[in-house]
Protein backbone atom coordinates (compact mmCIF):
# COMPACT_ATOMS: atom_id res chain seq x y z
CA UNK A 1 0.00 0.00 0.00
CA UNK A 2 1.98 3.33 -1.17
CA UNK A 3 1.84 5.61 -3.80
CA UNK A 4 -1.24 7.77 -5.17
CA UNK A 5 -4.44 6.34 -4.05
CA UNK A 6 -6.03 4.12 -6.72
CA UNK A 7 -9.58 5.27 -5.98
CA UNK A 8 -10.88 9.12 -4.86
CA UNK A 9 -14.14 9.71 -4.04
CA UNK A 10 -14.62 13.52 -3.68
CA UNK A 11 -17.97 14.63 -2.02
CA UNK A 12 -20.22 12.60 -3.52
CA UNK A 13 -23.83 12.78 -2.96
CA UNK A 14 -26.34 11.04 -4.41
CA UNK A 15 -30.57 12.23 -4.71
CA UNK A 16 -33.36 10.43 -5.90
CA UNK A 17 -36.22 12.57 -7.13
CA UNK A 18 -39.52 12.00 -5.22
CA UNK A 19 -42.51 10.41 -5.95
CA UNK A 20 -45.14 12.51 -7.55
CA UNK A 21 -42.93 15.94 -7.14
CA UNK A 22 -42.64 15.15 -3.74
CA UNK A 23 -39.39 15.73 -1.91
CA UNK A 24 -35.79 14.25 -2.93
CA UNK A 25 -34.34 11.67 -1.33
CA UNK A 26 -30.67 12.30 -0.48
CA UNK A 27 -29.04 8.61 -0.26
CA UNK A 28 -25.75 9.78 0.10
CA UNK A 29 -24.70 12.66 1.96
CA UNK A 30 -21.20 14.48 0.30
CA UNK A 31 -18.89 11.53 1.44
CA UNK A 32 -14.90 11.16 0.63
CA UNK A 33 -13.34 8.35 0.54
CA UNK A 34 -9.82 7.48 -0.74
CA UNK A 35 -8.79 4.11 -1.38
CA UNK A 36 -5.13 2.69 -2.20
CA UNK A 37 -4.13 -0.13 -4.12
CA UNK A 38 -4.94 -3.98 -3.21
CA UNK A 39 -6.81 -2.05 -0.20
CA UNK A 40 -10.02 -4.92 0.97
CA UNK A 41 -12.41 -2.40 2.45
CA UNK A 42 -15.83 -3.29 3.43
CA UNK A 43 -18.83 -1.38 3.96
CA UNK A 44 -20.85 -1.79 6.41
CA UNK A 45 -24.18 0.17 6.71
CA UNK A 46 -27.78 -0.13 8.12
CA UNK A 47 -30.46 -1.01 4.69
CA UNK A 48 -30.89 1.82 2.63
CA UNK A 49 -28.11 4.23 3.89
CA UNK A 50 -26.75 4.22 0.45
CA UNK A 51 -23.91 1.37 0.27
CA UNK A 52 -25.07 -0.04 -2.82
CA UNK A 53 -25.78 3.48 -4.21
CA UNK A 54 -22.16 4.35 -3.58
CA UNK A 55 -20.76 0.67 -5.40
CA UNK A 56 -23.28 1.18 -8.08
CA UNK A 57 -21.33 4.86 -8.60
CA UNK A 58 -18.29 3.44 -8.50
CA UNK A 59 -19.28 0.99 -11.19
CA UNK A 60 -20.74 3.28 -13.28
CA UNK A 61 -23.82 2.10 -13.36
CA UNK A 62 -25.61 5.40 -11.74
CA UNK A 63 -24.77 9.04 -12.21
CA UNK A 64 -23.55 11.24 -8.82
CA UNK A 65 -25.75 14.27 -7.97
CA UNK A 66 -22.33 16.12 -6.97
CA UNK A 67 -18.86 15.22 -6.74
CA UNK A 68 -16.81 12.90 -8.43
CA UNK A 69 -14.80 9.39 -8.92
CA UNK A 70 -11.46 8.75 -9.85
CA UNK A 71 -10.07 5.77 -11.02
CA UNK A 72 -5.93 6.10 -10.77
CA UNK A 73 -7.09 10.03 -11.54
CA UNK A 74 -9.61 9.68 -14.54
CA UNK A 75 -12.74 10.75 -13.59
CA UNK A 76 -15.68 7.62 -13.90
CA UNK A 77 -18.63 8.27 -16.22
CA UNK A 78 -19.51 4.99 -17.31
CA UNK A 79 -19.29 1.07 -16.69
CA UNK A 80 -16.30 -0.23 -17.64
CA UNK A 81 -13.88 -3.47 -18.03
CA UNK A 82 -11.68 -1.81 -15.28
CA UNK A 83 -14.53 -2.42 -12.59
CA UNK A 84 -15.71 -5.81 -12.21
CA UNK A 85 -18.99 -6.42 -10.49
CA UNK A 86 -20.56 -9.11 -8.20
CA UNK A 87 -24.46 -8.19 -7.93
CA UNK A 88 -26.54 -9.78 -4.84
CA UNK A 89 -29.20 -11.00 -7.34
CA UNK A 90 -27.88 -14.33 -9.53
CA UNK A 91 -26.86 -12.29 -12.95
CA UNK A 92 -24.88 -15.21 -14.94
CA UNK A 93 -26.05 -15.11 -18.73
CA UNK A 94 -28.76 -17.96 -18.46
CA UNK A 95 -27.85 -18.87 -22.51
CA UNK A 96 -24.15 -19.57 -21.61
CA UNK A 97 -22.22 -22.07 -20.19
CA UNK A 98 -20.15 -21.50 -16.87
CA UNK A 99 -17.08 -21.65 -19.01
CA UNK A 100 -18.93 -18.87 -21.43
CA UNK A 101 -19.85 -16.90 -18.83
CA UNK A 102 -16.42 -16.72 -17.03
CA UNK A 103 -15.10 -15.71 -20.86
CA UNK A 104 -17.91 -13.08 -21.64
CA UNK A 105 -15.63 -10.26 -20.86
CA UNK A 106 -12.45 -11.82 -22.78
CA UNK A 107 -14.90 -12.41 -25.80
CA UNK A 108 -15.70 -8.63 -25.27
CA UNK A 109 -12.14 -7.59 -25.61
CA UNK A 110 -11.71 -9.93 -28.69
CA UNK A 111 -9.07 -12.79 -26.94
CA UNK A 112 -9.49 -15.85 -29.62
CA UNK A 113 -11.74 -18.88 -28.18
CA UNK A 114 -8.36 -21.08 -27.47
CA UNK A 115 -7.13 -18.64 -24.62
CA UNK A 116 -10.63 -17.93 -23.36
CA UNK A 117 -11.14 -21.41 -22.72
CA UNK A 118 -7.78 -21.79 -20.88
CA UNK A 119 -8.34 -18.49 -18.85
CA UNK A 120 -11.93 -19.88 -17.93
CA UNK A 121 -10.58 -23.41 -16.79
CA UNK A 122 -7.67 -22.23 -14.74
CA UNK A 123 -10.87 -19.44 -12.84
CA UNK A 124 -12.74 -22.52 -12.60
CA UNK A 125 -10.32 -24.55 -10.68
CA UNK A 126 -9.34 -21.26 -8.87
CA UNK A 127 -13.09 -21.39 -7.47
CA UNK A 128 -14.00 -25.43 -7.13
CA UNK A 129 -16.49 -25.72 -10.64
CA UNK A 130 -13.91 -28.35 -12.04
CA UNK A 131 -15.90 -30.06 -14.37
CA UNK A 132 -19.06 -27.65 -14.79
CA UNK A 133 -17.50 -26.06 -17.59
CA UNK A 134 -20.76 -26.97 -20.14
CA UNK A 135 -23.40 -26.45 -17.46
CA UNK A 136 -25.79 -23.51 -18.03
CA UNK A 137 -26.11 -21.85 -14.54
CA UNK A 138 -30.12 -23.12 -13.98
CA UNK A 139 -28.04 -26.43 -13.07
CA UNK A 140 -25.98 -25.06 -10.73
CA UNK A 141 -26.95 -23.47 -6.63
CA UNK A 142 -27.03 -20.51 -5.58
CA UNK A 143 -23.16 -21.07 -4.23
CA UNK A 144 -22.05 -22.25 -7.01
CA UNK A 145 -23.59 -19.38 -9.27
CA UNK A 146 -21.83 -16.63 -7.14
CA UNK A 147 -18.22 -18.05 -7.62
CA UNK A 148 -19.18 -18.54 -11.44
CA UNK A 149 -19.95 -14.91 -10.99
CA UNK A 150 -17.22 -14.07 -8.93
CA UNK A 151 -14.46 -15.84 -11.86
CA UNK A 152 -16.67 -13.88 -14.53
CA UNK A 153 -16.13 -10.75 -12.79
CA UNK A 154 -12.04 -11.66 -12.05
CA UNK A 155 -11.53 -13.30 -15.54
CA UNK A 156 -11.66 -10.10 -17.00
CA UNK A 157 -8.77 -8.96 -14.74
CA UNK A 158 -9.91 -5.93 -13.54
CA UNK A 159 -8.39 -3.03 -11.41
CA UNK A 160 -11.42 -2.85 -8.75
CA UNK A 161 -13.25 -5.76 -8.09
CA UNK A 162 -16.73 -4.55 -6.77
CA UNK A 163 -18.72 -6.71 -4.63
CA UNK A 164 -22.56 -5.57 -3.67
CA UNK A 165 -23.75 -8.11 -0.77
CA UNK A 166 -22.66 -11.02 -3.24
CA UNK A 167 -22.95 -13.80 -0.59
CA UNK A 168 -26.13 -12.50 0.60
CA UNK A 169 -28.64 -14.99 -0.81
CA UNK A 170 -26.60 -17.81 0.28
CA UNK A 171 -26.91 -19.79 3.32
CA UNK A 172 -24.77 -19.43 6.46
CA UNK A 173 -22.32 -21.90 6.35
CA UNK A 174 -22.17 -21.33 2.54
CA UNK A 175 -21.50 -18.05 2.85
CA UNK A 176 -18.31 -19.05 5.17
CA UNK A 177 -16.46 -21.03 2.33
CA UNK A 178 -17.47 -18.59 -0.50
CA UNK A 179 -15.75 -15.79 1.82
CA UNK A 180 -12.30 -17.75 3.06
CA UNK A 181 -12.82 -18.71 -0.75
CA UNK A 182 -12.98 -15.02 -2.09
CA UNK A 183 -10.06 -14.23 0.91
CA UNK A 184 -7.75 -17.05 -0.55
CA UNK A 185 -8.34 -15.33 -4.04
CA UNK A 186 -7.76 -12.06 -2.77
CA UNK A 187 -4.70 -13.09 -1.04
CA UNK A 188 -3.14 -14.72 -4.03
CA UNK A 189 -4.12 -12.00 -6.53
CA UNK A 190 -3.97 -9.14 -4.89
CA UNK A 191 -6.73 -6.72 -6.30
CA UNK A 192 -8.67 -4.14 -4.61
CA UNK A 193 -11.92 -4.83 -3.29
CA UNK A 194 -14.69 -2.70 -2.43
CA UNK A 195 -17.24 -5.29 -0.59
CA UNK A 196 -20.79 -4.03 0.74
CA UNK A 197 -21.80 -6.10 3.49
CA UNK A 198 -24.58 -6.05 6.37
CA UNK A 199 -22.67 -9.00 7.86
CA UNK A 200 -20.53 -7.87 10.33
CA UNK A 201 -18.50 -10.78 11.00
CA UNK A 202 -18.15 -11.41 7.11
CA UNK A 203 -16.62 -7.58 6.79
CA UNK A 204 -14.25 -7.92 9.56
CA UNK A 205 -13.11 -11.25 8.55
CA UNK A 206 -11.70 -10.19 5.15
CA UNK A 207 -11.30 -6.79 4.98
CA UNK A 208 -8.05 -4.63 5.59
CA UNK A 209 -10.71 -1.84 6.33
CA UNK A 210 -14.22 -1.36 7.48
CA UNK A 211 -16.20 1.91 7.12
CA UNK A 212 -19.35 2.12 9.11
CA UNK A 213 -21.96 4.14 7.24
CA UNK A 214 -24.57 6.11 8.56
CA UNK A 215 -28.14 6.03 8.22
CA UNK A 216 -29.63 8.00 5.43
CA UNK A 217 -28.23 9.83 4.31
CA UNK A 218 -25.28 7.84 3.81
CA UNK A 219 -21.93 9.18 4.67
CA UNK A 220 -18.84 7.51 6.51
CA UNK A 221 -19.54 7.34 10.31
CA UNK A 222 -15.60 5.55 11.08
CA UNK A 223 -13.37 3.40 9.46
CA UNK A 224 -11.61 0.77 11.73
CA UNK A 225 -8.25 -0.73 10.63
CA UNK A 226 -8.57 -4.30 10.83
CA UNK A 227 -4.92 -5.22 12.41
CA UNK A 228 -5.21 -9.37 11.72
CA UNK A 229 -2.41 -10.19 9.73
CA UNK A 230 -2.65 -12.01 6.65
CA UNK A 231 -3.48 -15.10 5.27
CA UNK A 232 -6.64 -15.67 7.89
CA UNK A 233 -8.03 -18.25 8.66
CA UNK A 234 -11.78 -19.40 9.62
CA UNK A 235 -10.36 -19.89 13.23
CA UNK A 236 -10.01 -15.70 13.86
CA UNK A 237 -13.41 -15.53 14.00
CA UNK A 238 -13.54 -17.45 17.18
CA UNK A 239 -10.79 -15.17 18.83
CA UNK A 240 -11.21 -13.01 21.77
CA UNK A 241 -9.82 -9.87 19.75
CA UNK A 242 -11.86 -10.80 16.78
CA UNK A 243 -15.12 -10.86 19.43
CA UNK A 244 -13.43 -7.52 20.38
CA UNK A 245 -13.58 -5.27 17.30
CA UNK A 246 -16.88 -7.55 16.48
CA UNK A 247 -18.92 -5.84 19.94
CA UNK A 248 -17.55 -2.53 18.92
CA UNK A 249 -18.94 -2.53 14.99
CA UNK A 250 -21.96 -3.76 16.20
CA UNK A 251 -22.19 -1.03 18.86
CA UNK A 252 -22.28 1.35 15.94
CA UNK A 253 -24.52 -0.26 13.18
CA UNK A 254 -26.83 -1.01 16.05
CA UNK A 255 -27.05 2.89 16.40
CA UNK A 256 -27.31 3.56 13.08
CA UNK A 257 -29.79 1.12 12.21
CA UNK A 258 -32.47 2.43 14.91
CA UNK A 259 -32.19 5.39 13.28
CA UNK A 260 -32.78 4.07 10.01
CA UNK A 261 -35.43 2.10 11.27
CA UNK A 262 -36.57 5.22 13.25
CA UNK B 1 -56.01 -32.43 0.08
CA UNK B 2 -53.80 -35.61 0.30
CA UNK B 3 -49.87 -35.61 0.22
CA UNK B 4 -49.37 -37.25 -3.06
CA UNK B 5 -52.54 -36.33 -4.69
CA UNK B 6 -52.29 -35.15 -8.77
CA UNK B 7 -54.80 -32.32 -8.04
CA UNK B 8 -51.99 -30.55 -5.58
CA UNK B 9 -51.66 -27.11 -7.41
CA UNK B 10 -49.24 -27.07 -9.99
CA UNK B 11 -47.92 -30.44 -9.19
CA UNK B 12 -46.57 -31.83 -12.70
CA UNK B 13 -47.64 -35.50 -13.98
CA UNK B 14 -45.61 -37.91 -15.56
CA UNK B 15 -45.52 -38.19 -19.18
CA UNK B 16 -47.60 -40.95 -19.32
CA UNK B 17 -50.41 -40.34 -17.79
CA UNK B 18 -50.21 -36.91 -19.32
CA UNK B 19 -50.50 -38.53 -22.44
CA UNK B 20 -53.00 -40.61 -21.55
CA UNK B 21 -55.48 -37.95 -21.00
CA UNK B 22 -55.35 -35.92 -23.44
CA UNK B 23 -56.03 -38.78 -25.98
CA UNK B 24 -59.16 -39.46 -23.68
CA UNK B 25 -60.33 -36.41 -24.78
CA UNK B 26 -60.36 -37.05 -28.12
CA UNK B 27 -61.49 -39.95 -27.62
CA UNK B 28 -64.36 -38.88 -25.03
CA UNK B 29 -65.53 -35.68 -28.04
CA UNK B 30 -65.28 -38.29 -31.03
CA UNK B 31 -67.74 -40.42 -28.85
CA UNK B 32 -70.19 -37.45 -28.58
CA UNK B 33 -69.88 -36.66 -32.16
CA UNK B 34 -70.77 -40.54 -32.80
CA UNK B 35 -74.03 -40.43 -30.03
CA UNK B 36 -75.07 -37.42 -31.90
CA UNK B 37 -75.10 -38.75 -35.54
CA UNK B 38 -75.96 -42.76 -35.13
CA UNK B 39 -77.93 -41.89 -32.31
CA UNK B 40 -80.32 -40.17 -35.19
CA UNK B 41 -80.34 -36.82 -32.23
CA UNK B 42 -78.47 -34.60 -35.21
CA UNK B 43 -80.05 -34.67 -39.02
CA UNK B 44 -77.17 -35.90 -41.42
CA UNK B 45 -77.64 -32.63 -43.09
CA UNK B 46 -76.56 -30.60 -40.48
CA UNK B 47 -73.49 -32.70 -39.38
CA UNK B 48 -72.19 -35.49 -40.89
CA UNK B 49 -71.58 -39.37 -38.95
CA UNK B 50 -67.77 -39.73 -38.38
CA UNK B 51 -67.71 -42.39 -40.90
CA UNK B 52 -69.32 -40.27 -43.88
CA UNK B 53 -66.39 -37.59 -42.41
CA UNK B 54 -63.97 -40.17 -43.14
CA UNK B 55 -65.82 -41.41 -46.48
CA UNK B 56 -65.77 -37.72 -47.56
CA UNK B 57 -62.45 -37.61 -46.39
CA UNK B 58 -60.90 -40.18 -49.18
CA UNK B 59 -63.23 -39.36 -51.64
CA UNK B 60 -61.12 -36.01 -51.07
CA UNK B 61 -58.18 -37.50 -51.62
CA UNK B 62 -58.61 -39.64 -54.39
CA UNK B 63 -61.24 -37.51 -56.45
CA UNK B 64 -60.57 -33.98 -55.94
CA UNK B 65 -57.08 -33.72 -55.40
CA UNK B 66 -57.17 -32.39 -51.94
CA UNK B 67 -53.31 -33.10 -51.23
CA UNK B 68 -52.88 -30.12 -53.64
CA UNK B 69 -55.31 -27.47 -51.92
CA UNK B 70 -53.25 -29.07 -48.52
CA UNK B 71 -49.92 -27.66 -50.44
CA UNK B 72 -51.41 -24.59 -51.45
CA UNK B 73 -52.49 -23.64 -48.22
CA UNK B 74 -49.93 -24.31 -46.16
CA UNK B 75 -47.76 -22.64 -48.59
CA UNK B 76 -49.53 -19.61 -47.88
CA UNK B 77 -49.73 -19.57 -44.67
CA UNK B 78 -46.13 -20.47 -44.27
CA UNK B 79 -45.36 -17.58 -46.73
CA UNK B 80 -47.23 -15.05 -44.96
CA UNK B 81 -46.06 -16.14 -42.15
CA UNK B 82 -42.67 -15.43 -43.14
CA UNK B 83 -43.24 -12.31 -44.42
CA UNK B 84 -44.59 -11.08 -41.04
CA UNK B 85 -42.12 -12.40 -39.47
CA UNK B 86 -39.06 -11.14 -41.65
CA UNK B 87 -40.46 -7.42 -41.37
CA UNK B 88 -41.41 -8.31 -38.27
CA UNK B 89 -39.14 -9.52 -36.12
CA UNK B 90 -36.66 -6.72 -36.60
CA UNK B 91 -38.84 -3.90 -36.22
CA UNK B 92 -40.11 -5.44 -32.92
CA UNK B 93 -36.63 -5.47 -31.56
CA UNK B 94 -35.36 -1.95 -32.65
CA UNK B 95 -38.88 -0.85 -30.77
CA UNK B 96 -38.04 -2.52 -28.01
CA UNK B 97 -34.76 -1.90 -27.46
CA UNK B 98 -34.69 1.63 -28.68
CA UNK B 99 -37.77 3.79 -27.18
CA UNK B 100 -37.29 6.90 -29.81
CA UNK B 101 -38.57 3.83 -32.34
CA UNK B 102 -40.94 2.99 -29.95
CA UNK B 103 -42.44 6.34 -29.72
CA UNK B 104 -43.10 6.77 -33.32
CA UNK B 105 -44.67 3.15 -33.93
CA UNK B 106 -46.01 2.04 -31.03
CA UNK B 107 -49.16 4.47 -31.29
CA UNK B 108 -49.93 3.24 -35.01
CA UNK B 109 -49.18 -0.32 -34.18
CA UNK B 110 -51.59 0.06 -31.64
CA UNK B 111 -54.20 1.40 -33.70
CA UNK B 112 -53.77 -0.97 -37.01
CA UNK B 113 -53.35 -4.33 -34.79
CA UNK B 114 -56.98 -3.61 -34.38
CA UNK B 115 -58.07 -3.73 -37.67
CA UNK B 116 -59.19 -6.91 -38.48
CA UNK B 117 -57.33 -8.51 -41.51
CA UNK B 118 -60.51 -9.78 -43.03
CA UNK B 119 -62.02 -6.51 -43.61
CA UNK B 120 -59.19 -5.68 -45.76
CA UNK B 121 -60.41 -8.45 -48.20
CA UNK B 122 -62.31 -6.50 -50.19
CA UNK B 123 -59.51 -3.89 -50.49
CA UNK B 124 -56.94 -6.52 -51.13
CA UNK B 125 -58.53 -7.87 -53.91
CA UNK B 126 -59.13 -4.67 -55.48
CA UNK B 127 -54.99 -3.66 -54.99
CA UNK B 128 -54.09 -6.90 -55.57
CA UNK B 129 -56.78 -9.26 -57.90
CA UNK B 130 -57.57 -12.36 -56.48
CA UNK B 131 -54.11 -14.29 -56.93
CA UNK B 132 -51.34 -15.84 -54.21
CA UNK B 133 -50.28 -12.07 -53.03
CA UNK B 134 -53.83 -11.02 -52.22
CA UNK B 135 -53.88 -14.51 -49.94
CA UNK B 136 -50.37 -13.69 -48.39
CA UNK B 137 -50.78 -10.03 -47.91
CA UNK B 138 -54.28 -10.92 -45.67
CA UNK B 139 -52.00 -13.21 -43.73
CA UNK B 140 -49.07 -10.94 -43.58
CA UNK B 141 -52.12 -8.00 -42.11
CA UNK B 142 -53.21 -10.61 -39.60
CA UNK B 143 -49.96 -11.54 -38.25
CA UNK B 144 -47.63 -8.51 -38.72
CA UNK B 145 -48.84 -5.63 -36.49
CA UNK B 146 -49.50 -8.36 -33.21
CA UNK B 147 -45.73 -10.09 -33.73
CA UNK B 148 -44.11 -6.33 -34.13
CA UNK B 149 -45.83 -5.25 -30.81
CA UNK B 150 -45.21 -8.68 -28.72
CA UNK B 151 -42.20 -9.00 -29.99
CA UNK B 152 -41.00 -5.07 -28.65
CA UNK B 153 -42.81 -6.16 -25.40
CA UNK B 154 -40.27 -9.53 -25.11
CA UNK B 155 -37.24 -7.24 -26.30
CA UNK B 156 -38.34 -4.81 -23.38
CA UNK B 157 -38.64 -6.83 -20.43
CA UNK B 158 -34.82 -8.05 -21.14
CA UNK B 159 -33.24 -8.08 -17.56
CA UNK B 160 -32.00 -5.16 -16.18
CA UNK B 161 -29.56 -6.47 -14.03
CA UNK B 162 -28.38 -8.63 -16.56
CA UNK B 163 -27.33 -5.45 -19.18
CA UNK B 164 -26.05 -4.07 -16.10
CA UNK B 165 -23.75 -7.34 -15.80
CA UNK B 166 -22.79 -7.28 -19.10
CA UNK B 167 -21.62 -3.27 -18.76
CA UNK B 168 -19.21 -4.10 -16.10
CA UNK B 169 -17.61 -6.93 -18.19
CA UNK B 170 -17.03 -4.06 -20.55
CA UNK B 171 -19.62 -4.66 -22.97
CA UNK B 172 -20.52 -1.49 -25.62
CA UNK B 173 -24.54 -0.43 -26.00
CA UNK B 174 -24.41 -2.79 -29.39
CA UNK B 175 -23.24 -5.45 -27.88
CA UNK B 176 -25.55 -5.05 -24.94
CA UNK B 177 -27.82 -5.57 -27.89
CA UNK B 178 -26.44 -8.29 -29.38
CA UNK B 179 -24.96 -10.18 -26.70
CA UNK B 180 -27.32 -9.85 -23.95
CA UNK B 181 -30.89 -8.81 -25.22
CA UNK B 182 -31.34 -11.25 -28.52
CA UNK B 183 -30.21 -13.96 -26.68
CA UNK B 184 -31.80 -13.52 -23.71
CA UNK B 185 -35.45 -13.12 -25.85
CA UNK B 186 -34.59 -16.07 -28.12
CA UNK B 187 -36.46 -18.46 -26.77
CA UNK B 188 -39.66 -15.70 -25.92
CA UNK B 189 -39.28 -15.09 -29.95
CA UNK B 190 -39.83 -18.32 -30.86
CA UNK B 191 -42.76 -18.74 -28.41
CA UNK B 192 -44.04 -15.31 -30.30
CA UNK B 193 -43.84 -16.24 -33.46
CA UNK B 194 -45.42 -20.15 -32.56
CA UNK B 195 -48.40 -18.67 -31.29
CA UNK B 196 -48.47 -16.05 -34.63
CA UNK B 197 -48.19 -19.31 -36.55
CA UNK B 198 -51.59 -20.21 -35.01
CA UNK B 199 -53.30 -17.17 -35.98
CA UNK B 200 -52.15 -17.04 -39.69
CA UNK B 201 -53.97 -20.07 -39.51
CA UNK B 202 -57.20 -18.56 -38.87
CA UNK B 203 -56.28 -15.74 -41.25
CA UNK B 204 -55.59 -18.15 -44.43
CA UNK B 205 -58.81 -19.94 -44.11
CA UNK B 206 -60.39 -16.56 -44.15
CA UNK B 207 -58.50 -15.39 -46.89
CA UNK B 208 -59.54 -18.65 -49.42
CA UNK B 209 -63.50 -18.45 -48.59
CA UNK B 210 -63.25 -15.38 -50.79
CA UNK B 211 -62.24 -15.29 -54.20
CA UNK B 212 -59.68 -18.61 -54.49
CA UNK B 213 -59.47 -21.26 -56.85
CA UNK B 214 -57.72 -23.39 -54.55
CA UNK B 215 -57.13 -24.31 -50.95
CA UNK B 216 -58.90 -26.02 -48.07
CA UNK B 217 -61.12 -22.70 -47.46
CA UNK B 218 -61.90 -22.94 -50.78
CA UNK B 219 -62.92 -26.75 -50.49
CA UNK B 220 -65.10 -25.73 -47.67
CA UNK B 221 -66.80 -23.58 -49.70
CA UNK B 222 -67.37 -25.60 -52.65
CA UNK B 223 -68.87 -28.24 -50.50
CA UNK B 224 -70.96 -26.66 -49.27
CA UNK B 225 -72.86 -25.81 -52.11
CA UNK B 226 -73.37 -29.53 -52.18
CA UNK B 227 -74.17 -29.54 -48.48
CA UNK B 228 -71.93 -32.01 -48.27
CA UNK B 229 -71.25 -31.72 -44.32
CA UNK B 230 -69.09 -34.75 -44.30
CA UNK B 231 -66.54 -32.69 -46.54
CA UNK B 232 -66.89 -29.79 -44.78
CA UNK B 233 -65.80 -31.52 -41.73
CA UNK B 234 -63.18 -33.32 -42.72
CA UNK B 235 -61.55 -30.20 -44.18
CA UNK B 236 -61.57 -28.57 -40.76
CA UNK B 237 -60.34 -31.50 -38.81
CA UNK B 238 -57.32 -31.80 -41.44
CA UNK B 239 -56.54 -27.60 -40.57
CA UNK B 240 -56.73 -28.77 -36.86
CA UNK B 241 -54.61 -31.94 -37.04
CA UNK B 242 -51.71 -29.90 -39.29
CA UNK B 243 -51.88 -26.45 -36.61
CA UNK B 244 -51.21 -29.49 -33.98
CA UNK B 245 -48.70 -31.24 -35.88
CA UNK B 246 -46.54 -27.75 -36.44
CA UNK B 247 -46.64 -26.57 -33.39
CA UNK B 248 -45.89 -30.07 -31.66
CA UNK B 249 -43.16 -29.64 -34.04
CA UNK B 250 -42.01 -26.14 -33.27
CA UNK B 251 -42.50 -26.78 -29.73
CA UNK B 252 -39.78 -29.87 -30.18
CA UNK B 253 -37.56 -27.70 -32.64
CA UNK B 254 -37.64 -24.49 -29.57
CA UNK B 255 -36.89 -27.20 -26.99
CA UNK B 256 -33.92 -28.11 -28.89
CA UNK B 257 -32.52 -24.56 -29.92
CA UNK B 258 -32.89 -23.36 -26.39
CA UNK B 259 -31.78 -26.02 -24.18
CA UNK B 260 -30.99 -23.45 -21.45
CA UNK B 261 -34.17 -22.52 -21.45
CA UNK B 262 -36.44 -24.24 -18.57
CA UNK B 263 -40.07 -22.98 -19.16
CA UNK B 264 -41.28 -23.99 -15.78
Amino acid sequence: MSGAPQLTIAGLARRFPGPRGGPPTEALAPLDLTVARNEFIAILGPSGCGKSTLLRIVAGLDQPSAGRVLLEGAEIAAPGADRGMVFQSYTLFPWLTVAENIGFGLRERGVPAAERARIAAAWMGRVGLDGFARHYPRMLSGGMQQRTALARALANDPKILLLDEPFGALDHQTRSLMQELLLGIWEAAQKTVLLVTHDIEEALFMASRVLVMTARPGRIKSAVAVPFPYPRAYTLKTTPEFAAIKARLTEELREETRLAAG
Amino acid sequence: MRRGSPFAPLRPLAPGPRLGLGVLFFALFLGAWAAATYGGLIKPLFLADPGKTLRSGVQLFVEFGFLQDIGITVFRVVGGFLLAAAVGVPLGILMGAFKPFEALLEPFISFARYLPASAFIPLLILWAGVGEAQKLLVIFIGAFFQLVLMIAVVIGETRRDLMEAAYTLGAGQSSVVRRVMLPGAAPHIAETLRLVLGWAWTYVIVAELVGAEAGIGHRIMDSQRFLDTGQMIFCIVIIGLIGLGSDLAVKRLNAWLFPWYASR
